[in-house]
C-alpha cells in the first residue's frame, strides 16, 4: 500500500532529488522534474505540481530554476530552496566550466572543428523542432490576436533584431490585454 | 584588473537584464544574449556562439547553463561565475518570495490572463533563437542535411535527440562536416 502523497522532503533530500533531475535531463529537465517529484517522490499531486508550474511561467527567469527554489522553499524554507537551486545547477555547473576550459583549450583543433560544426548544426535542428512543436498547438485553434503576436516577436527579434527589452515592453502588455479580452 | 572589472560589471549587468527576458524558458533570451554577445559587444564570434549552444544542448542539466559556458568563454570562471549568478539570482529571489504568497496567487483570474499573454511572445522568442543558431551554424549542404535530419528525428520520431548529437559529432569526427 503507498500513500498517495508522502511527508515533505528534507533540505538533503531536495538537493538529491535535483541533482538527480539536472543530470538526468538532457535536453528537457522538465518532464524529469515531474518524473522525480510527482511520480517517484510522489512529493506533489499532479495537480498541485502544475498548479506551481505556471505559476513559474508566470515570473520571469529559467521556468525549472523558478521551480527549483518555488518547490524546496514551500517545502522546507530557505534551506530548501537553496538545497534545490544548488542541486538543480550545481552539477551542470561544474560540467559547462569543466566544458569551457576544453573548448578554451581545444575548440580551434582542426579535428574538433567538424564535430562542433556539426553538433552546431544538430542542436539548430533540435531547437527547430521545439519551436514548430510550441507554435503548432496555438496554430491550429482559429485564427487569434495572439498568432500575430507571436509572428510580431518573431520578426522584431530574429529578422530586424531588435533590442528585446523594447520589443517585449510593446508587445507584452499587448499580448496581456488581448489574453484578458479573450478571457472565457 | 580594471578593465577585468569592467568586464565583469557589463556581464553581470547584461545578464541580469537577459533573465527578465526569459520568459518561458532560459532560450527565449539567446536573441537578446546573441545580439549583445556578438553583435553590439563583439565577445564571441557567431559560430562560436551556435557551438557554446550546442554544447550546452547537448548536456544535461537545464538550458540555463549556456550562460555559464558563454560567461566562461568571455571572461574565464569569474565569468562563468557572474553570468549564472546574474542569470538566476534575481528571479529566483522573486520565485522565493513568491512561494511564500503562492496560495494567494494561485487561483488569481489575473495569472491565467497574463500566462495566457505570455505564451505567444515565447513562442516568437524560440522561433527567433531557432533561426539565429541555423543561420550561424547551417553554413553548407552537410550542416543543412544535419539540421534537416535532426529536425525530422525530432519531430516525427521519439528517438532521443542525443542520437542526432551522436551521429552529427561522428560525421565531423569523420571529417565530413
Amino acid at each position: 500500500m503507498t500513500p498517495s502523497l508522502v511527508s515533505s522532503p528534507t533540505v538533503p533530500q531536495l538537493f538529491r532529488a535535483f541533482t538527480k533531475i539536472a543530470l538526468c535531463g538532457f535536453g528537457g529537465v522538465l518532464a524529469w522534474s515531474r518524473r522525480v517529484i510527482v511520480d517517484e517522490k510522489r512529493w506533489l499531486a499532479p495537480d498541485v505540481f502544475n498548479e506551481l508550474l505556471a505559476l513559474c511561467q508566470v515570473l520571469p527567469g529559467p521556468n525549472i530554476v523558478n521551480f527549483s527554489v518555488m518547490f524546496g522553499s514551500r517545502s522546507a524554507g530557505l534551506l530548501g530552496a537553496l538545497a534545490a537551486l544548488f542541486g538543480l545547477i550545481g552539477p551542470p555547473v561544474i560540467l559547462m566550466i569543466a566544458a569551457g576550459i576544453l573548448y578554451r583549450r581545444y575548440g580551434d583543433l582542426p579535428e574538433l572543428k567538424g564535430v562542433l560544426a556539426g553538433l552546431a548544426a544538430a542542436a539548430a535542428g533540435l531547437i527547430i523542432a521545439t519551436s514548430i512543436q510550441m507554435a503548432q498547438a496555438m496554430v491550429r485553434a482559429r485564427l487569434r490576436p495572439g498568432h500575430l503576436v507571436a509572428v510580431a516577436t518573431f520578426v522584431a527579434a530574429g529578422i530586424f533584431r531588435l533590442p528585446l527589452l523594447w520589443v517585449m515592453a510593446v508587445l507584452v502588455p499587448i499580448s496581456i490585454a488581448f489574453a484578458w479580452w479573450e478571457r472565457p | 584588473m580594471n578593465e577585468d572589472s569592467d568586464l565583469y560589471i557589463a556581464l553581470l549587468l547584461n545578464f541580469a537584464l537577459f533573465s527578465l527576458m526569459a520568459v518561458g524558458g532560459a532560450n527565449s533570451a539567446v536573441p537578446e544574449m546573441h545580439r549583445q554577445a556578438v553583435e553590439v559587444h563583439h565577445w564571441i564570434s557567431d559560430r562560436k556562439f551556435s557551438e557554446l549552444f550546442a554544447i550546452a544542448q547537448a548536456a544535461p542539466g537545464p538550458n540555463v547553463v549556456f550562460v555559464t559556458l558563454l560567461g566562461h568563454y568571455i571572461a574565464g570562471i569569474p565569468g562563468a561565475l557572474i553570468t549564472t549568478i546574474a542569470m538566476c539570482g534575481p528571479t529566483c529571489a522573486i520565485a522565493y518570495f513568491v512561494a511564500r504568497v503562492f496560495d494567494r496567487f494561485k487561483s488569481a483570474p489575473w495569472r491565467v490572463v497574463v500566462q495566457a499573454g505570455l505564451v505567444p511572445v515565447t513562442i516568437g522568442l524560440i522561433a527567433a533563437s531557432a533561426l539565429i543558431v541555423a543561420r550561424a551554424a547551417d553554413r553548407d549542404a552537410v550542416t543543412f542535411l544535419i539540421t534537416a535530419a535532426t529536425f525530422s528525428l525530432t519531430y516525427w520520431t521519439k528517438v532521443s535527440p542525443l542520437v542526432a548529437f551522436g551521429v552529427a559529432a561522428a560525421l565531423g569526427l569523420a571529417g565530413l562536416v
